[in-house]
């Protein structure tokens, strides 16, 4: 087997500005201060006169984006999930949402897989935050290829979307002919036992968990769900039915996020266990981030632990 | 500015007071004291200096006003109708579940609205975002917001003013309605956000302090505000809180309290003396 390719998202995120500059020059990007590690810094040195920091100030920053997109301008704003979707969550709500302005939030650094800097920087909230934000599209990419697609969708896209990415250089899963749609989950591997649904960098391992099972004799369904909000339901309801159980997968709290919204839908539509492989109710802590997906317990062999658990309860 | 203007901005000042009043008194609820305080800037930005046309409210090139400090809605709802954005019947379901007079503005339901604020710090920012889409796309339009004194307390004020002095934002106009009083008191006792001319002048500001009720004053500011090329200016606008209904004026309590039918009575009485005087 051929080398994986590995990248970060964040790295598609400023790949994808770039290349969304080259095509179309009426919208801005912004930063606070971080445009080396968010990656907007590719942008900023592509289109410098394109390209604004606010310096250390994120509600100031999600303000002003939101009185970029009054003028019928397109914006995009770049953080850490932790300031972007915690530290400013209210501007991101009251400034950007309620007024449904055309925002893209290019919220990086998200999840355990920020590795040495630690709990404070360490977002596993950031989904449940903008799931409650009436109107808010949030997007979490698997891979590179994905990422990229997704913000060109983004630029598209009509009202606020929230953009998730990560610092860990994770495989790239998909090939350039992958179709990226917001809203539309897509099945990855077919399976009746169970179905994982999975989304970020917790795709690939979802993947690897299938073949893990496939050696036991379980025909694991794999779906990638990159928009968590608004949710393919339809994907969602038709693997329960076909499947009867399902594990969620996630680089973020197993409260609020893709298992939560999976749970909520699933408890009215088609009430079928569903398992959470996430971060526990905890906080984070320093490490380099390959191993902090083994002490959280963000790996293949987890969702496959979790598979069994789920299988066991169909029964 | 000559007699018969000012005497015209005076009369749709009190009109605007008139509407402020029966806006509140009809939601039996909302922020008299600072609408009433602002309804002189309001009058002579919508009636005389701005670039608007309500019959294009989203017009790409009109003048922008984003008021920051969004509990004074009733005051701005009052001027929108009376220049023409909408019926001035529609005030008196002001906060009524069937109205799109929401308590605070509603960029998206209401004709003239720039931008949805309340949230206090907010609105300056998104001023300072309108301001800065002007420059960086080469629009000419002009923008203002208003503050609160009060709401200069809250952080985010300092970020965008930072933000606007540092990108030199001179097509923009912050406007500080200084009253003095907020909801727990004066200003200088909760938690003293001045001086604002020093603080906004060490921000990089152009700074004028003027009386916000005197015509002759604000319009003198606002064009000398145009005329400075490298930096967004401040007015300081030194206010009465109420001004207008004789017991709200000065009056804390007034910040956020809807008269009843008698106090409705007589200061819409006060309102229309004062209206049939000039």
């Amino acid at each position: 087997m051929a080398e994986i390719k590995k990248i970060a998202t964040r790295e598609a995120y400023g790949a994808a500005l770039v290349e969304m500059g080259n095509k179309r020059d009426d919208f801005i990007v912004m930063d606070a201060d971080l445009a080396a590690a968010t990656k907007s810094g590719a942008f900023k040195k592509a289109f410098p006169e394109r390209f604004y920091d606010c310096g250390i100030a994120e509600q100031n920053m999600m303000s002003i984006a939101a009185g970029i997109a009054a003028t019928g301008k397109r914006v995009v704003v770049s953080s850490f999930a932790m300031f972007a979707a915690g530290r400013a969550f209210e501007q991101v709500r009251n400034s950007i949402g309620y007024p449904h302005l055309n925002v893209i939030i290019g919220a990086t650094h998200a999840g355990i897989s920020v590795g040495e800097d630690g709990a404070t920087h360490q977002c596993c909230e950031d989904i449940a935050l903008m799931r409650t934000i009436p109107g808010m599209t949030i997007i979490n990419p698997a891979d590179y290829t994905e990422a990229v697609k997704a913000v060109e969708a983004a630029f598209e896209h009509d009202g606020p979307v929230y953009m998730r990415f990560g610092r860990l250089a994770v495989p790239v899963v998909f090939d350039e002919d992958y179709k990226f749609e917001i809203g539309k989950g897509v099945e990855l591997k077919e399976g009746n036992d169970v179905t994982i649904i999975a989304t970020g960098l917790m795709v690939n391992e979802a993947l690897e968990a299938h073949e893990i099972l496939k050696a036991e004799g379980i025909n694991a369904r794999v779906i990638n769900i990159a928009t968590i909000k608004p949710l393919d339901t339809e994907i969602i309801l038709k693997a329960a039915k076909e499947t009867g159980t399902i594990v969620t997968a996630e680089e973020h709290s197993v409260i609020g996020g893709l298992g939560s919204a999976v749970s909520e839908y699933l408890s009215e539509a088609c009430p079928v266990p569903v398992l959470k492989v996430g971060v526990k109710d905890t906080f984070g802590k320093s490490g380099p981030a390959a191993e902090l997906l083994d002490v959280f317990g963000l790996r293949a062999k987890d969702i496959v632990a979790k598979v069994k658990e789920a299988v066991a309860l169909k029964k | 500015m000559v007699e018969t203007k000012k005497n015209e901005l005076k009369k749709i000042a009190c009109e605007i007071r008139m509407g402020i009043i029966e806006g509140v008194h009809g939601a039996k609820s909302g922020h008299p004291g600072g609408s009433l305080s602002i309804a002189d800037l309001l009058a002579y930005l919508y009636f005389e200096k701005m670039n608007i046309d309500p019959k294009m409210p989203k017009a790409a090139g009109r003048d922008r006003l984003v008021l920051s400090k969004g509990h004074a809605a009733p005051a701005l709802y009052s001027v929108l109708a009376n220049r023409g954005y909408f019926d001035v019947a529609e005030l008196k379901n002001l906060r009524h579940t069937d109205s799109m007079l929401q308590g605070h503005p509603d960029m998206k339901n209401i004709p003239g609205v720039d931008m949805s604020s309340g949230s206090l710090g907010q609105g300056v920012s998104c001023a300072v975002g309108m301001a800065l889409s002007a420059k960086h796309f080469g629009d000419k339009y002009r923008v203002y917001t208003i503050l609160g004194d009060g709401e200069c307390e809250e952080g985010q004020v300092w970020e965008a003013a930072m933000f606007a002095a540092h990108k030199k934002l001179s097509n923009l106009t912050v406007f500080v309605d200084y009253n003095g009083l907020q909801i727990d008191g004066a200003i200088d006792e909760v938690n003293n956000p001045a001086p604002f001319d020093k603080k906004f002048e060490a921000f990089g500001f152009n700074v004028i302090t003027i009386d916000g009720h005197d015509f002759d004053q604000i319009e003198k500011a606002v064009a000398d505000a145009q005329k400075v090329t490298d930096r967004p200016t401040a007015i300081i606008m030194n206010t009465v809180k109420g001004k207008g209904v004789s017991y709200m004026e000065n009056q804390c309590g007034w910040h956020g309290q809807a008269p009843n039918d008698e106090l409705y009575e007589v200061a819409m009485k006060e309102l229309k003396e004062q209206l049939a005087a000039l």
